[in-house]
This record gives structure tokens, C-alpha cells and sequence, in this order.
């Protein structure tokens, strides 16, 4: 029996859902009908709106989906607009203050407290500057993810960035495409040091030779979510840039006709690559959904791999300068946590616009690069003060945070999220000393286990959970330790279960200091987790509470906002009206 | 009016007639069951698998841990609330931190 999202999805979804959505937004929230919420919530996700969680009705995110992260001249500073203009809820950020822009690990931008009644000023000001939300959210082609430095990067073989414009070109707004089981996340890779991430994404082009002729391998079916994390499984194809779309509609395809629609838990395809395995789904690939011979894979550069592979060569996170090959540099610039305000956004592109071409990108790792800077510009923009905030060369433990959404905004958070991690990075910087040789150091921390922040593949994982000091709940996390991607990924091991969360950054610090006092000469700190089993790591470090101090130690999932003064569910104004006015129930 | 009951956003929460009702993230208390050897299972709501309406209960089970323990799995059927009367669909929630026993089985079920 199909779900019941699946029952809304086939009597309105798609490109059709934009009129409805238009037509509510004119008339103002209270015009959708209120025993049809669920079922256009569940649509509005398709053209990236995201209601915002419980205490918080009538708010949405919006996501803005920015294909392999490249935001053009003069995009950025539109965002920072929309953002400075719409994107103010009724509380402000005690670090962030009242309006910001998400940075995200797909390479996507997010924006939070916009109101329905908004959202056609925002698409007209977005779309008309070639930025869209359309398939941001919801089941169909997501964002595309890639290298991020595609097309200005010396270690590339192919370019990946036409390619993946056109797959956003082909799939974007396809209806032969619109209504998938589920989301389905493609990247495309083109350098040789694995940027793309894909193997943690549904379809993965990768870079392979055949022939003598430069093109992609496929992988399918990796995803982190839900415990049941995988990577991306080899199909033995091969093809040449020009059928990388004949290839990604086929395989779309087969996702739309064999995925399951009756369960959503069970319908990514991940999970049919479980029961079919990479043999049988190169077949169905074949004979149902293209039309030529499939050639079979050609070599690979995986052991090339550098990005996120525990060690520290290669152009690692984009962080930094770089050169490019046509003599300019790029500049990546950190993102603590990717949140950026949004008279910072502003400001960031009048810089990209002065110093560079006015183009800067996004990375899977939350933070934003200026690309194009000329040589003899390079000391002058270094130089501006914005960039003492948002650092080309930060300290490790804040170049290695990464943070979710969580409690602030999302309804499946068990924990807060971002606003921790940077205490947590401030704080570790400030107390704690890397071993020596160490300068790369991932944290990457999650609020639930659907994993947005990617933590598996952190050297630190962090994933919300709760537990009990003197008797009293409190946000906790469980700990795990060593996974990364490069030729062999690894998912992390998880060590230490349910550490509350003021004794986390204790932990960090003792995990460190027995990884110094006990490693071998050169051993990574990923190979100092990989050598030892379980009950070894485990005997390794204590959590333990320290000068660290933790303000969202309570429950901050049972309040409207967890920053609030009145943070009590009671006291949300939500839901409200077009100017943010309560809208008192009529009940 | 039926009551119309189902588990959205991946299983985030429970909608009772379009309203949302119950989040994950709450600790439940639960007491002769067989999630764990505890005798109390000090149990986190992760996320929502399945509902059931058992007129006039609302019941679900819950992916997610015992916090004690650490033992992780899927709950028996729990009853989140009740509705009362269906015509006016008034939803009336239990208290997750009270005592909870779960059941093998309700009457109407559906994953989603
Ligand atoms: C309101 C905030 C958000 C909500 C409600 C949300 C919801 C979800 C859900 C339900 C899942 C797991 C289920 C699945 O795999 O289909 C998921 C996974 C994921 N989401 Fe989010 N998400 C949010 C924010 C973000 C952000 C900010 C990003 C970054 C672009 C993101 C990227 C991801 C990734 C990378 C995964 C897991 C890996 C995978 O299986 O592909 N999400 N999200
Ligand atoms: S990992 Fe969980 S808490 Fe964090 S944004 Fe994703 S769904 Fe929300
Ligand atoms: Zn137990």
C-alpha cells in the first residue's frame, strides 16, 4: 500500500505545486486549509520550503540549491539581501544575531523564519538573478554536489562544473523526473583528489580513464542517514562526459520504477542496492533504462584520493590559497559552522566582486571560497578585516567543525547543534593543544541520526543523544572515532556512548593527549583509531567536565527556541501572520 | 470524522488530525516491557515507525534507547493519546516522563 505522503504526492506534486503555493501566499497562511497542512508541507518541500519545527508553525526554511556550490557575480550579494530582509524571526541568535545565511554540506544555502506570505518577493528577487529553491527539498534531484574549485583547480582531470550544470539543466523542473520514492543526491567529481564526496551520495560520477579517453565511473547507493550508513557501491560502468546524463536519467529512472514507495524508511536506494546488489543493478540499468552498451569501468584514481583522507597533503578542505591554473588564486574562507550573517554576506560579496570576478562557491564543508583573486590583489584582500573573522587559515579545531541544523530549527533534533559547536571550538582552541604535526582535525556534530552534519566521516563524530546527571536529563552525544573517505573510506567507530554534553570537549582533550603520548611514529590519527579495537579506544580517554560550559544542557527541543528569554512552548508567538503578528486561535 | 493519524518528516513527529502532536526527543518511562532487561526502560523517542488509532487510543512505536542501559531497538506499541470524539477530533496527549506499558499489538496499524 502506498504512504500516505505517496497518496498526496500523486494528486499534486512537482512543478504544479508552485500556483498553490503562490495562491496561499497571496492569501496568507490561514487560507490553507487545517486539515491540509501535512499534505502541503510534505509538497511545499519541493520548491525548498521546510516547515520549521514544532512551536515555530508558519515559519519555514528555505533552501536555495547552488549546483556543485557555485554562486555567480552578483548571486551572493542577493542572498545576503533576501537573508538581511526576510529571513529575521521574533528571536534573535545569542551568537549569530537576528539574520543569517546556512552555508550547508550539499553545497546549498539556508535561510530560516521566512514567512509564506514573502515567498513570492523572494522567489521573484531569486530567480530573477538565475538562483531557484525548486527541488531543494523533497523527493527528486537534489542539489548537485561537487568539487567545489571545479574548472579553477590544478589537480583536475576533467572539468566536473559543465557537466554538473547540465544535469541541473536536464533535471531540474523535469517532470519525467519530479516524483521520485525519495530525495536522490548526485555528485560529480572531476580532480583526482575525491572532493565530490561521492560516496556518500545515491549516484556518484567519479573521475576513470578508458581507453586512453578521460570519463566517470559510477558508484550508487551511498547515505549516511539512520544508522544504516553506506557507501557508495562500485557498478562496474564507465562513461564519456557527453552520456553522463543518458547514464544519470537511467539511473534516476530506475529509481522512480523500482524504489519503495510503500515505506519511506526503506526508500533510498541504498536499500535496494542491498537487495540487488551492484551486479544485478548494472543489469536492470542495461536492459530497462539505456539504450547503448553500457561500457564496462574504466581506471580509477581513488588511490589519488587525498580529500578527508586522514592526512595532510593535497589542497585538503579549500581552505586557504590556492593557485589556479590560469595564474589567479582562490581564497577559502572559514565558516565556523557555516552560518554566516547576512550584513557579513553582504560584505563578503562587494569583496569577491572588488578583489575577484565576483564569483564565489560553496564547499561540502560549510565553508565559501573567493575565487579569481589576481596575484597582486591577493595581499590587499587578505588584509581586509571581515577575513580575521572568516579565516583562510584558522586554527584546526575551528577549520574542523561541522554542525547541523538541530534543535533551533529542526524537528527530528534530539540536541542543539550549532551554537555548541562553536563553544566547543572556542573552547578547545583556547585549552586545548593539538599534537604536534596536527593540522587537520575534524569534529563534525550531528543532532539525530539522519546525519546532516556527516559525522561518520569525521575524525570526531558526534551524534545527539540524551542521558542523566543527578538523576535530571540532559543533551548528550555519543562519540565516535576515525572515519574519513580517500580511496578507503571509513565510517567512524562508535567509542563512547551518551557523554553529556558539558563533558565532551574533556573527552576531546583526553582522546588527544593519549593519541599523542601513544602514537607511532607518523601515525595519523585515523590509523591510531583503525589499530586499536573497541575495548582498547575505549579504555583510552574519560569523558570528564572541564572549564567548558554548556548553556543548552536542558531540553532544547521542548522549547518554542532554545534562546529565547521566555523559551517555554506557552510563550511562542508562532504561529503568525504576514508581519509577524500571533495569530490567536479561533477556537 | 475518522481520526486521521500518521508519522512525517522521516519520523519526527506524530500529526493527529493534521495537528502536530508528539515529538521525538522526549524520554519515556516504561515498564513491563521487553526492550530491555531494565526493569524501568529509561526510554529516548528517536523517531516514529509506525501509528495505530485503537479507538480511543493513538498508539506508536518508537525507534530509539534505553538511556540506562544503552540497549537500542523498536518499542511495543505505546499509547501517545487519546481522541476521545472523533467528531471534534480533540487530541488529549499523555505525559511521556509518566509510566508507560507497552502492547504487542493495536488494532489499526499502517507503517509509512
Ligand atoms: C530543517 C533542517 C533539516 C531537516 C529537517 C533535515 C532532514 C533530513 C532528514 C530527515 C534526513 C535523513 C533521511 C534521509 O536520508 O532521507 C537528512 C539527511 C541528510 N541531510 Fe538533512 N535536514 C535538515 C538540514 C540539512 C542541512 C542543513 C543539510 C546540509 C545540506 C542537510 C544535508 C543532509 C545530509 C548530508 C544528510 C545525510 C546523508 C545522506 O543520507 O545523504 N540537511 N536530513
Ligand atoms: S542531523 Fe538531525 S538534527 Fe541535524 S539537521 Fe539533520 S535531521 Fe536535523
Ligand atoms: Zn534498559
Amino acid at each position: 500500500m502506498p504512504s500516505k505522503v505517496e497518496n498526496w504526492k500523486s494528486e499534486v506534486y512537482g512543478n504544479e505545486i508552485r500556483e498553490h503555493l503562490m495562491e496561499f501566499a497571496e492569501e496568507g497562511w490561514d487560507a490553507i486549509p487545517e486539515d491540509e497542512h501535512d499534505a502541503w508541507f510534505e509538497r511545499f518541500k519541493w520548491w525548498g520550503l521546510y516547515h520549521q519545527r514544532s512551536g515555530q508553525e508558519s515559519y519555514f526554511m528555505m533552501r536555495i540549491g547552488t549546483p556543485n556550490g557555485v554562486i555567480e557575480p552578483d548571486q551572493l550579494e542577493v542572498i545576503g539581501e533576501v537573508a538581511k530582509e526576510y529571513a529575521t524571526g521574533p528571536v534573535d541568535n545569542p551568537e549569530f544575531g537576528e539574520a543569517y545565511c546556512d552555508w550547508t554540506t550539499r553545497q546549498s544555502i539556508q535561510l530560516h523564519w521566512i514567512k509564506l506570505e514573502d515567498v513570492p518577493d523572494i522567489f521573484e528577487k531569486l530567480e530573477s538573478n538565475g538562483l531557484s529553491t525548486q527541488q531543494a527539498c523533497g523527493d527528486s534531484w537534489r542539489n548537485i554536489v561537487g568539487c567545489p574549485v571545479a574548472g579553477k583547480d590544478k589537480h583536475e582531470h576533467i572539468d566536473a562544473w559543465p557537466i554538473a550544470e547540465d544535469l541541473n539543466e536536464t533535471f531540474k523542473g523535469n517532470d519525467d523526473y519530479a516524483n521520485l520514492p525519495r530525495k536522490w543526491k548526485v555528485s560529480v567529481t572531476g580532480c583526482d583528489q575525491g572532493c565530490g564526496q561521492g560516496d556518500i551520495n545515491d549516484l556518484a560520477f567519479e573521475p576513470a580513464e578508458k581507453n586512453g579517453e578521460l570519463g566517470f565511473n559510477i558508484r550508487v547507493g551511498g547515505g549516511l542517514s539512520r544508522k544504516e550508513p553506506r557507501f557508495a557501491r562500485d557498478i562496474d560502468v564507465w562513461v564519456p562526459p557527453e552520456q553522463a546524463s543518458d547514464v544519470a536519467a537511467g539511473m534516476s529512472a530506475l529509481f522512480r520504477e523500482y524504489g519503495d514507495r510503500d515505506d519511506r524508511f526503506n526508500a533510498r536506494i541504498k536499500f535496494l542496492m542491498d537487495e540487488w546488489g551492484p551486479e544485478k543493478m548494472r543489469r536492470v540499468l542495461q536492459e530497462e533504462f539505456v539504450d547503448f552498451e553500457l561500457p564496462t569501468a574504466g581506471e580509477d584514481m581513488r588511490d589519488q584520493y587525498t580529500y578527508n583522507a586522514g592526512h595532510d597533503d593535497g589542497h585538503g578542505d579549500h581552505v586557504g590559497v590556492h593557485e589556479q591554473p590560469d595564474g589567479n588564486y582562490y581564497v577559502g574562507l572559514d565558516v565556523l559552522v557555516g552560518r554566516m550573517g547576512a550584513e557579513d554576506t553582504i560584505e563578503l560579496a562587494e569583496l569577491a566582486d572588488e578583489y575577484g570576478s565576483g564569483e564565489v562557491r560553496l564547499t561540502q564543508r560549510q565553508n565559501i571560497i573567493v575565487t579569481d583573486v589576481a596575484e597582486e590583489a591577493l595581499d590587499e584582500f587578505l588584509s581586509e578585516p571581515l577575513l580575521e573573522d572568516y579565516s583562510p587559515d584558522p586554527h584546526p579545531f575551528m577549520r574542523g567543525s561541522i554542525a547541523c541544523t538541530g534543535s533551533e530549527y529542526c524537528s527530528l533534533s534530539i540536541t542543539e547543534t550549532k551554537n555548541r559547536q562553536v563553544r566547543y571550538a572556542r573552547w578547545l582552541k583556547n585549552n586545548v593543544e593539538l599534537p604536534a604535526g596536527v593540522e587537520d582535525f575534524h569534529i563534525h556534530l550531528s543532532g539525530c541520526t539522519a546525519s546532516c552534519a556527516q559525522p561518520q566521516i569525521a575524525d570526531v563524530s558526534l551524534r545527539g543523544m540524551k542521558t542523566r546527571k543527578d538523576g535530571e536529563p540532559v543533551e548528550a552525544f555519543d562519540i565516535g572515532l576515525g572515519g574519513g573517505l580517500g580511496e578507503d573510506p571509513h565510517f567512524a567507530d562508535w567509542v563512547e556512548m551518551r557523554v553529556a554534553a558539558d563533558e565532551v570537549p574533556g573527552y576531546i582533550e583526553n582522546m588527544l593527549s593519549a593519541y599523542e603520548q601513544r602514537r607511532a611514529d607518523g601515525e595519523t590519527f585515523r590509523e591510531f583509531v583503525a589499530a586499536r579495537d573497541e575495548d582498547e579506544l575505549q579504555a583510552l580517554a574519560d569523558a570528564e567536565e572541564t572549564s567548558y560550559e554548556d548553556p543548552y544542557m536542558h531540553n532544547t527541543k521542548m522549547t518554542w527556541y532554545p534562546y529565547a528569554d521566555k523559551d517555554d512552548m506557552s510563550a511562542s508567538p508562532a504561529p503568525t501572520d504576514g508581519s509577524g503578528q500571533p495569530i490567536t486561535s479561533d477556537d | 470524522m475518522t481520526t486521521d493519524v500518521h508519522q512525517l518528516d522521516d519520523g519526527a513527529w506524530i500529526s493527529v488530525n493534521d495537528s502536530r502532536e508528539i515529538n521525538v526527543s522526549d524520554l519515556w518511562l516504561l515498564a513491563r516491557h521487553e526492550f530491555c532487561d531494565c526493569e524501568m526502560a529509561d526510554f529516548l523517542a528517536e523517531g516514529v515507525v509506525e501509528v495505530g488509532v485503537d479507538h480511543p487510543d493513538i498508539a506508536a512505536r518508537f525507534a530509539g534507547r534505553c538511556i540506562h542501559c544503552g540497549t537500542e531497538g523498536i518499542t511495543d506499541w505505546l499509547t501517545v493519546g487519546r481522541v476521545i470524539d472523533p467528531d471534534d477530533g480533540q487530541f488529549y496527549g499523555v505525559v511521556p516522563e509518566s509510566v508507560h506499558v507497552p502492547r504487542k499489538r493495536t488494532r489499526l496499524a499502517g507503517p509509512e
